[in-house]
């Protein structure tokens, strides 16, 4: 494969990797290097790449699994110490103040969503995938992401309303 | 859309059994002004889900073709290495092979010629050492 049609191949779906990859690893920089790791695995594999017969859902699994790994395996490390301004969970009042309005609020609430309910919100509330769709992607059930899903999409309108009666805008 | 129905996807929403066009229906719906108080509330979480889809990834990720390049260098380092062996063998054999005895027999004698007239040049070399110690006595 010439390298033109590798990235016509990729075009369409880079962002969502990229979006993807943000959503799991908050921070920008780190989504870049990510993305870029996973778009040249890609292309280290270009041989291959024919053969698949839905490459977006293959480069999507392969973006959840690189994250979760660097996730993983920075658990135990400083990961907490980059994006301190958002990790913060303890002192919930401290968040009120920083977030500037509603809008920054619903992010910071997903961000501290499970992993997995983070991944099924991304991909269904943002990108529009079909169930089917995240199923391959995420090697769940259908019935394992309605569930996810709801849960996510709940607590997100739990915190809000919290927030809400809080009265601080 | 009428009120009623927008409260009904919005129970359905949370839910997770809405389709993906009831979906884009609630974010059509929120994106515009006139969300009626009690549902304002829902506003800011369609709003992050439509904000979120505007980032794009604008790095530049260099492509190179790398795997070609590096066949190509070890088929021409296999056959630099060849070359290398073939000239070493074959020079190591010339020297008998390639000259008769008498040209070797002259080549010597030439090379003796050459030997004694560099010694010559430093026994006057010598000559010079001597008069330099001479001079330098009255230089001081």
């Amino acid at each position: 494969m010439k390298q033109i049609e590798f990235i016509n191949l990729v075009m369409p779906f880079k962002n969502k990797l990229f979006r993807l990859a943000k959503r799991l690893l908050i921070s920008t920089e780190e989504a870049e290097d990510a993305t870029q790791e996973i778009l040249l695995k890609l292309w280290s594999k270009n041989n291959k790449i024919e053969n698949y017969n839905n490459v977006e859902a293959f480069a999507m699994t392969m973006t959840k699994n690189f994250c979760l790994d660097r996730l993983k395996s920075k658990q135990a490390g400083n990961l907490k110490l980059v994006h301190s301004n958002y990790a913060d969970e303890n002192s919930s009042l401290q968040n009120h103040i920083e977030a500037k309005d509603s809008i920054d609020w619903v992010e910071k609430i997903m961000e501290d969503l499970p992993e997995q309910q983070k991944m099924v919100l991304q991909l269904r509330d943002v990108e529009e995938y079909d169930y089917d769709e995240i199923a391959a992607m995420l090697d769940m059930q259908p019935t394992a992401i309605r569930v996810a899903l709801s849960r996510a999409r709940k607590t997100v309108r739990e915190k809000l309303l919290e927030k809400h009666s809080y009265g601080i805008n | 859309m009428e009120l009623t129905k927008i409260e009904q996807l919005l129970e359905k929403y949370f839910e997770a059994t809405t389709t993906v066009t009831e979906e884009k229906a609630l974010k059509t719906y929120f994106s515009k002004n006139d969300v009626p108080p009690h549902l304002k509330v829902y506003e800011p979480i369609f709003a992050q889900l439509i904000k979120a889809k505007n980032e794009t990834f604008t790095r530049r990720v260099p492509l190179k073709s790398k795997n070609n390049l590096f066949k190509w260098m070890s088929v021409a380092a296999a056959i630099a290495l060849l070359f290398g062996i073939y000239f070493l063998q074959t020079k190591n054999e010339t020297l008998e092979t390639e000259y008769t005895q008498e040209e070797i027999a002259s080549a010597q004698e030439a090379l003796k010629l050459l030997a004694f007239n560099f010694e010559k040049g430093s026994q006057q070399i010598s000559h010079l050492q001597e008069f330099e110690k001479n001079t330098n006595k009255f230089l001081k």
